[in-house]
Parts: structure tokens; sequence; C-alpha cells
């Protein structure tokens, strides 16, 4: 009796068949990975090339430059880049205390049944395009701020110095101030959530411990909740800052759009994003097109290194989970 | 103030403020709603859908080349971003978990996620609109594409490592090919959840601005010709409201009121398709 070989042959040709499927499988969903990287190191290398002359004309100076005179051709970064960071320093101060305090109390003093609909409505918050923020903070905030916030700010802080010349000047509603707290709101639910995420990965054992011992509700999330989260919230605080950096429009709308550095808050000025949403449409082609290419890349560069960071903070903090 | 009391106090101080900073998200979130409403309702008339954007200092006018070319816009988004999103998001669960290359495509999608969409614009203009001759609603695509996916590989990558490895072992041991295994079973198991990231790319594209501005531009006329400059609701909106005439300021509003409406809907679509489903 011979064994029956044929059936065998079609089994090895079936597996060979879907070794080959499955290897083509791989090579294109690989393919597509490669495409998302692709994509950033295009992004990296087309904005390099384009900038190439500006930092050729105007060499590494280009960074600390203060100039940016279109009709001369003299361009410098300095007044963009100070904007882009004051502003995101204040929205930063006014953003991280409050996305602490919604964290709290979303993972602390919440009623259950609450928690879902409150952290969906910050997480909305999220979602609100940066567009809405920008005509909301013109129309609406902007005027109240300069009617009401603004000339009381003066009066309180009156001639105390150093401070009252942040606050100094004609208070017009938009500038660097109104645009970093425009700016705070938009990162809040960023903030918030990753701080929220964090402070869940505590392990309960220990939260109750302290309670045991009579802790109170503050002295758990100060003296063992946060030591605990610290790398993942200062994450989410780099998450943050990475937002603003880069945002766009709601400054645009709120910053005042002047190309100069004036030591008051109160003063318009200028942003990366904003200078570029203004010029880049009406930018004539040579420098001042390169010099706007230059900011871009200035940015880029800044905000994948914060942001970087604060992936790999936010991942640590949340692998602790595991421990 | 004994100990005691000075704790109980600190507590009580700590709690309410967590209360007021949270009442001051919600408040922010509730003032910026009624401000829409309030000014954008009035707008929204059956003018506002089939008219054109209307010429500097004429009256009324509507927004139907815009909704059209953000429609179109966004649709070829969709379909460039949703294939090629949840390929790169299978490659990164079902054969990424060890290598380097997995792990550094990961990173960058997650910083790409939070990358200023401004520069994602002027990678594009430099791209497409500086060498093929012209501001196109196609470079307005490509450019929404690069925000879109990210959010499309992050989350069918998350969905597809909450399959069960049972369910793989199971289909494996019936013999099925890797591929089948993939497409078949656990990316249909997910399907809810992919949706979902779909979903939530498409709310997110909706509302941006910044990658616009130097690639679709914006076009007063009604156009259906994807290679030529379209008008797209968020150009339209920043040009609109920074204006100096009322109607086109009111017509902003309604635009704003229009996009935050849908951006809203959908993210709350999205997520009680996917409660729905993953507590099934």
């Amino acid at each position: 009796m011979s064994v029956a070989t044929p059936p065998i042959d079609l089994h090895a040709a079936q597996v060979r068949k879907f070794k080959l499927q499955d290897m083509f499988f791989h090579q294109v969903t690989l393919l597509f990975a490669f495409i998302v990287l692709a994509a950033l190191a295009g992004i990296l290398i087309s904005l390099a090339i384009e900038a190439m002359p500006a930092f050729r004309q105007f060499g590494l100076s280009f960074l600390w430059t203060n100039v940016w005179n279109v009709p001369e051709d003299q361009f410098g970064a300095l007044s963009a880049i100070y904007g882009t960071v004051v502003t995101s320093i204040i929205a930063l101060v006014i953003a991280v205390p409050i996305s602490f305090g919604i964290a709290l109390f979303l993972t602390e003093t919440c009623p259950a049944w609450m928690r879902r609909p409150l952290g969906t409505a910050i997480e909305l918050l999220a979602g609100v395009p940066s567009i809405i923020y920008g005509i909301w903070g013109l129309f609406v905030f902007a005027p109240l701020f300069s009617k009401y916030v603004q000339p009381y700010l003066q009066t309180a802080v009156g001639d105390t110095p150093i401070i009252s010349g942040w606050f100094a000047g004609a208070p017009i509603g938009i500038g660097i101030l109104t645009a970093g707290i425009v700016l705070s709101l938009m990162v809040i639910p960023f903030v918030a959530s990753v701080m929220r995420d964090v402070f869940e990965t505590v392990p309960p054992q220990l939260k109750e411990s302290a309670y045991g011992v009579g802790c109170t509700t503050w002295e758990v999330v100060t003296h063992i909740v946060l030591p605990y989260t610290r790398v993942g919230v200062i994450g989410g605080i780099m998450l943050g800052l990475g937002r603003a950096l880069g945002e766009t429009m709601a400054v645009t709308f709120v910053i005042g759009n002047a190309n100069r550095i004036v030591g008051s808050l109160f003063a318009p000025g200028t942003s990366i994003a904003s200078t570029l949403a203004n010029e880049f449409g009406e930018a004539d082609p040579g420098l001042h097109i390169s010099s706007l290419f230059a900011l871009g890349l200035v940015l880029f560069v800044i905000t994948f290194i914060v942001l970087a960071i604060s992936q790999w903070l936010i991942k640590r903090g949340i692998a602790k989970q595991g421990i | 103030m004994n100990l005691y009391t000075r704790r109980i106090l600190t507590n009580r101080i700590g709690i309410a403020l967590s209360m007021v900073a949270m009442a001051f998200g919600l408040a922010a979130l509730m003032w910026i709603l009624w401000t829409l409403f309030y000014n954008g309702f009035s707008a929204l008339s059956w003018d506002f859908f089939t008219q054109d954007t209307p010429a500097p200092g004429t009256e009324g006018g509507g927004l139907r080349n815009a909704i059209v070319g953000s429609l179109m816009i966004i649709g070829v988004t969709t379909l460039v971003s949703t294939p090629i999103g949840i390929l790169a998001g299978i490659y990164l669960a079902e054969f990424g978990a060890t290598s380097k290359f997995a792990a550094t495509t990961r990173f960058v999608t997650d910083i790409m996620l939070s990358a200023p969409s401004i520069v994602v614009g002027l990678f594009v203009y430099a791209l497409m609109v500086a060498t093929l001759g012209g501001f196109s609603g196609w470079a307005g695509s490509v450019a929404l594409s690069l925000i879109a996916i990210p959010v499309v590989v992050r989350t069918t990558e998350n969905m597809l490592l909450l399959v069960p490895t049972a369910l793989r072992e199971a289909a494996f041991a019936v013999g099925a090919p890797r591929w089948q295994v993939s497409l078949k079973v656990t990316l249909r198991a997910v399907k809810a959840g992919v949706v979902t990231g779909i979903l939530l790319a498409i709310a997110r594209v909706m509302g941006e601005t910044a990658p616009l501005l130097f690639t679709a531009l914006n076009n007063q006329f009604f156009s259906t010709d994807m290679s030529q400059p379209m008008g797209n609701l968020p150009v339209v909106i920043f040009q609109f409201a920074m204006s100096p005439y009322d109607n086109w300021v009111s017509l902003a509003w309604g635009g704003a009121l229009l996009i935050a409406l849908l951006v809203l809907g959908i993210n709350i679509i999205a997520r009680v398709l996917f409660r729905n489903k993953s507590s099934a």
C-alpha cells in the first residue's frame, strides 16, 4: 500500500501560498507604517530645505535677532519666539493648578455617578476647535477683559516695582496676556486628562493605608498620590506646554500681531504660529518666505523636543501601574 | 489653632478649591457654547445653506460654497487616512510587538498627535503648492490627512491590542493565515473601536484651520474642482471674523456654531458607539 502523497503536496502548496500571502500582508502593513514615519521626516527635511536661504543670510543669529522688517528683508525670530514662550508660560501658570484641581476632584471627591459625565465634559472642551476659542476670545473675552479685569489689575498692583511693568499700558483687551489666558483654557483638558489617568494608577492599598492612619483627602493627595505620580504629572504638563507652543488660531485672533517685544503683558505681540498664519499667505518669494519657513522649523523642533520628553515621561508614569 | 483643626481646614480648603477648578472648567465650556448659540443661531437660515459667501460690502449671503468645500476636503481626507491609518495600526499591533521600527513609529505617531498643525500646512505648501503650481483642494486634503492618520493609527492599534490572545490563537489553530486572522477576525472584533477612531479623526480635522490656510486657501465662489483653491468653513470663519462687515462677522459666528455642533456631535456619537459595543 502506498501512502497517499497528493494530499500532502496539496497541503504544502496551501501552506506556501499562505506564507506568501502573509509575507505580502506583513510588507504592506509595514509600508503604511513607514509612510507615517516618512511624513515626519519629510516635514523636517522640507522645512530645513526651505529655511536654508534665511539661515544662510542671517546665520544662527536669526534666532536671537529682534527685527522683522518685510520691506527691507531683515528678519529675526526673537519677537516671535518671545511671544510664543511667554504666552505658553502664562497658559501653564493658569492651567496647571486648575487641571490639578479638576483631576483631584474627578479621582477623589467626585461622586461615582458624576465621574463619567464630568470627565466627558472636560474631554469635550479638548474637542472644541481652536478657531472657536479664537472667535470667542476676540469678541467675547477680550472686551470684558479690557473693561473689567485689566483696569482692576493695574490699580491692584499699583506702583509695585517689576510687577507694575507687566500690567502697564492701555487696557485694550487683546495682547500677550489675553492670548495666554485663552491658551490656558485650551490646554486645561489635555493636562487634566493626563493627570486624571496617572492619578488612577496609584494602587488603592497605598491610599487606603494612608486613610487608615487618619490622613485627610488633601494629605493623601499631596503626600501619596502626587509623589507617586510625579513623573506622569510632569509629562502631562509638558504635553500642555507642547500644545500651547504650537497653537495657532486661538492665539492669532487675540495676540494683536505686532512684531515687537514690549515688557508689558497687556501689549500686543506675536507668536511663531500667529506670524505664520498672518504673513505666509501674502509673503513674497525669497527671503521673507524662507524666514517664515525658518520660524516653522524652529517651532517644530521646539515642540518636537517638548512632546518627546512628555511622551517619555507619561509612558514611564503609566507603566508604574504594574509594580 | 491646634494641629487637628488646621489639618481639617487645609483639607476643606483644598477640596473646595478643586471643586472651584472643576466648576471653572465646566463654566468655560458652557460660556463658549452659549456665546456660539447666542451669536450664531440667528445666522443659521435657509440662505446660510443655499447662498455663497458674499462679496465685500454686499448684503446677505451664505456659506454654501464653504460648506460643500469643507465636506469634499474632509471626505477625501477620510478616504485617504482610513486605509493608511488602519493598515499602519495593524502593523503596530500584529507585527510590531518587538521591533525597533514599530517602537519608533509609535513614538512619532504620538508626537504627531500633538504637533503644531500649522507646520503641517507649511510642509504641504512646500510639497504640493509650490511645486504643482497653486493652492488646491487636494493639497488641503493631504494636509488634513497628515493630521487624521495618527489618530486612526493609534486608536486602531490600541483597539487591536485589547483583542484576547485566545481569539487569535483559535483562528490560528484552525489553520487561518495571519492576514486572514488580522482582517477577518481581530479587526472585525474591534470594528466599533476602529469606527470610533475614524469619527474622532474626522472631528479633529473638521475645525482645523491652520493647515488649510496655505493649502486649500479659500474660494469666494462655488466650486467642486479639487485642483483649484477651495472654499472651506474654517478659513472663511477666520477671514470673516476679522473683517469689518457686520454680515461677514455674523456668518462667521454661524459657521463657528455649525462646526462646533458637528464636532461635539461626532465626539458624543463616537463615545456612545464605543461604550455600547465595549460593554456588550
